[in-house]
């Protein structure tokens, strides 16, 4: 099918300004990061970003990620279930309070955090005397980590589910299926794509946090150091080129591993409509 | 809307024309908010005496190594004043706005106040910590930023190593145990000082911070008083936070007289009361005398007496191999 024969008038233009568009706010700054490094020597490139304080950074970085994201996915779900399948009083204002951390500057979260998980904050001095730190150790992060990205899962779920037509749930139910299996069978494969983005979008924006997290994760090189924070180590020695090394690995990275998840998110939605 | 919104824009920048002649811009680090606070009200006043001109300072904080940077990338700072002689080195190498030879253009290596590294404890010092020794006995937790991402903290580290070198009579490799062990005190590393000083102060974590002087003075006076006191070490370091005309933008704003005036003004009488009045210490010798009883006594050793000056110590301790890091190498 030509472009000409749309329905819609603008194709070319509206292509032309996205091309533009996604040039300057995108491709240009991210191609600068390229050129930076390309000014670096192969073997220092290598020797730093395989060193041990940038790979442990990585684990922390990464790992971390995972972890909140994988819990924003499965409380995420019960929060979006709850609110768009129930009424109940306050409705209302939880909806809103799902957006707080969209919202919020992440610096302030962070410090607000720190402040309660610390041993002599509000739900810090009941974990204390149990052995659980989580304040200036890598679970801080997590925590840290799962606030920040809480909004993305339920935000890609609740139209999804809400959309979801009851007649489904409702023939399922008289063909005899019992309620564990009406989730299990029908509801959670019509939802798995959309949750997939959500992990996604909720992972990635953790890959990228700084402010929040460097407040409560007690910055300890080789256990709670995170590789943004690298980052700015070498800024501050003015060593701009290390600086973009790190960025770079972290860019690439990233990028496959988003590459991946997109495809699987393609495959399972391909899957379904089958 | 619109339209009011044009209008009032157009008021404003009527009347900053009428009131601002000339506008400054001073580059500045985190704790020297107050400080210039005091400091451009006093000195547009006393330039409005002099000259009939009016001047409007706008003043720019962050962490010092940050704002150094903004400076090489463009900011149109007329005057840095940075917590480090190195960033201002930084500024004249990597950016070329300033000549190298910045540091001998103003009296006292272009530095006018200096402070010190001083520890901060709990009221009552229930750890009894009195001098860097303590610092490592069993139990005690130091608060300090990471030495790589701030330009206080690397004061902080030095004055520590400085500290440990004079009671092993220039021992080197003591001084670097002490240091090493200083830092497995360390439960947190804050990026910057601000931050060390909210870990410790508001979150309680820590027995100990080690602190800039006017720092800890400050938040003694301002935050919870009657909770800490400060502890004077027996030795520590001369920390000289530098201050420089940046040549290149004031030539291009035609600004060079009022900027030189400007941190001039800093070395006068006046400028000096006021700057013992924001707990940094004086150069001149009769307002020091003046302010002596809020400052408490403590040896100072100078950079240069140990570590040579600051583009060596970058070299040896902070940058990618030197001490700091093997110190937190993988073992």
């Amino acid at each position: 099918m030509s472009t000409s024969q749309r329905v819609l008038p603008g194709f070319r233009l509206s292509l032309g300004y996205s091309v533009l568009y996604l040039s300057l706010i995108v491709l240009i700054p991210l191609s600068a990061i390229f050129f930076k490094t390309s000014l670096m020597k192969w073997d220092d490139f290598w020797s730093l970003v395989l060193s041990p304080r940038a790979l442990a950074s990585y684990k922390v970085t990464f790992g971390s990620s995972l972890i909140a994201a994988l819990i924003n996915c499965f409380f995420g779900l019960i929060v979006a279930w709850a609110l768009s399948r129930y009424q109940f009083l306050g409705k209302r204002f939880f909806d809103a309070l799902v957006d707080l951390p969209f919202a919020l500057p992440t610096a302030v979260a962070g410090i607000t955090l720190s402040t309660l998980y610390s041993a002599n904050g509000w739900v810090g001095q009941y974990l204390e005397p149990h052995g659980i730190k989580v304040a200036y150790t890598p679970l801080g992060i997590v925590v840290a980590l799962t606030f920040i990205g809480l909004p993305f899962v339920v935000r890609t779920l609740q139209p999804v589910l809400e959309d979801l037509e009851s007649e489904v749930e409702e023939a399922a139910a008289c063909l005899g299926a019992s309620r564990w299996q009406t989730f299990a069978k029908v509801i959670f494969p019509a939802i798995l794509p959309a949750l997939l983005t959500g992990f996604t979008l909720s992972f990635a924006r953790a890959i990228g946090e700084y402010g929040s997290v460097i407040f409560i994760a007690g910055n300890m090189p080789m256990i709670s150091e995170i590789t943004p924070l690298l980052i700015v180590a070498k800024l501050e020695q003015y060593d701009y080129s290390g600086a973009t090394a790190l960025a770079l690995v972290m860019l690439v990275i990233s990028f496959a591993l988003l590459f991946a998840i997109n495809g699987l998110q393609w495959w399972t939605s391909r899957r379904g409509q089958r | 809307m619109f339209k009011k919104s044009l209008i009032s824009l157009a008021l404003l920048a009527a009347s900053s024309a009428a009131i601002a002649d000339v506008s400054l811009l001073n580059v500045s680090y985190d704790p020297t908010r107050e400080l210039y606070q005091d400091v451009n009200k006093a000195f547009a006043e006393k330039w409005k005496k002099e000259t009939g001109e009016t001047v409007t300072i706008k003043a720019s904080h962050g962490g010092s190594g940050k704002q150094a940077r903004s400076v090489i990338d463009g900011l149109e700072a007329d005057v840095v004043t940075l917590a480090l002689a190195q960033d201002i080195n930084e500024i004249s190498e990597k950016g070329g706005l300033l000549p190298a030879n910045w540091q001998a253009r103003l009296p006292n290596n272009s530095t006018p106040y200096y402070s010190t590294i001083v520890f901060l404890v709990k009221k009552g010092n229930p750890k009894g910590i009195k001098d860097w020794g303590d610092l490592i006995k069993p139990g005690v937790q130091v608060i300090t930023p990471n030495p790589k991402t701030s330009g206080g903290a690397r004061w902080n580290y030095l004055a520590a190593w400085g500290w440990a070198l004079q009671k092993n009579k220039g021992d080197q490799n003591k001084a670097k145990a002490y240091v090493a062990e200083l830092f497995k005190h360390v439960p947190v590393l804050d990026s910057g000082a601000r931050g060390a000083t909210t870990t410790f102060v508001e979150k309680g974590v820590g027995d100990v911070l080690i602190a800039w002087e006017n720092e800890a003075l400050l938040s003694l006076k301002e935050l919870e008083p009657g909770k800490f006191e400060i502890v004077a070490p027996s030795e520590s370091i001369l920390a000289e936070p530098p201050v420089a005309v940046v040549d290149k933008n004031v030539a291009k704003h035609n600004t060079k007289k009022q900027a030189e005036a400007y941190l001039k003004f800093l070395y006068t009488p006046q400028g000096q009361e006021i700057i013992a009045q924001n707990y940094y210490r004086p150069r001149d010798t009769a307002v020091s005398a003046k302010y002596a009883k809020q400052f408490p006594k403590v040896n100072l050793f100078t950079l240069s007496e140990f570590f040579g000056d600051w583009p060596k110590a970058n070299k040896a301790h902070f940058a990618d191999g030197g001490t700091f890091d093997q110190i937190y190498l993988p073992r």
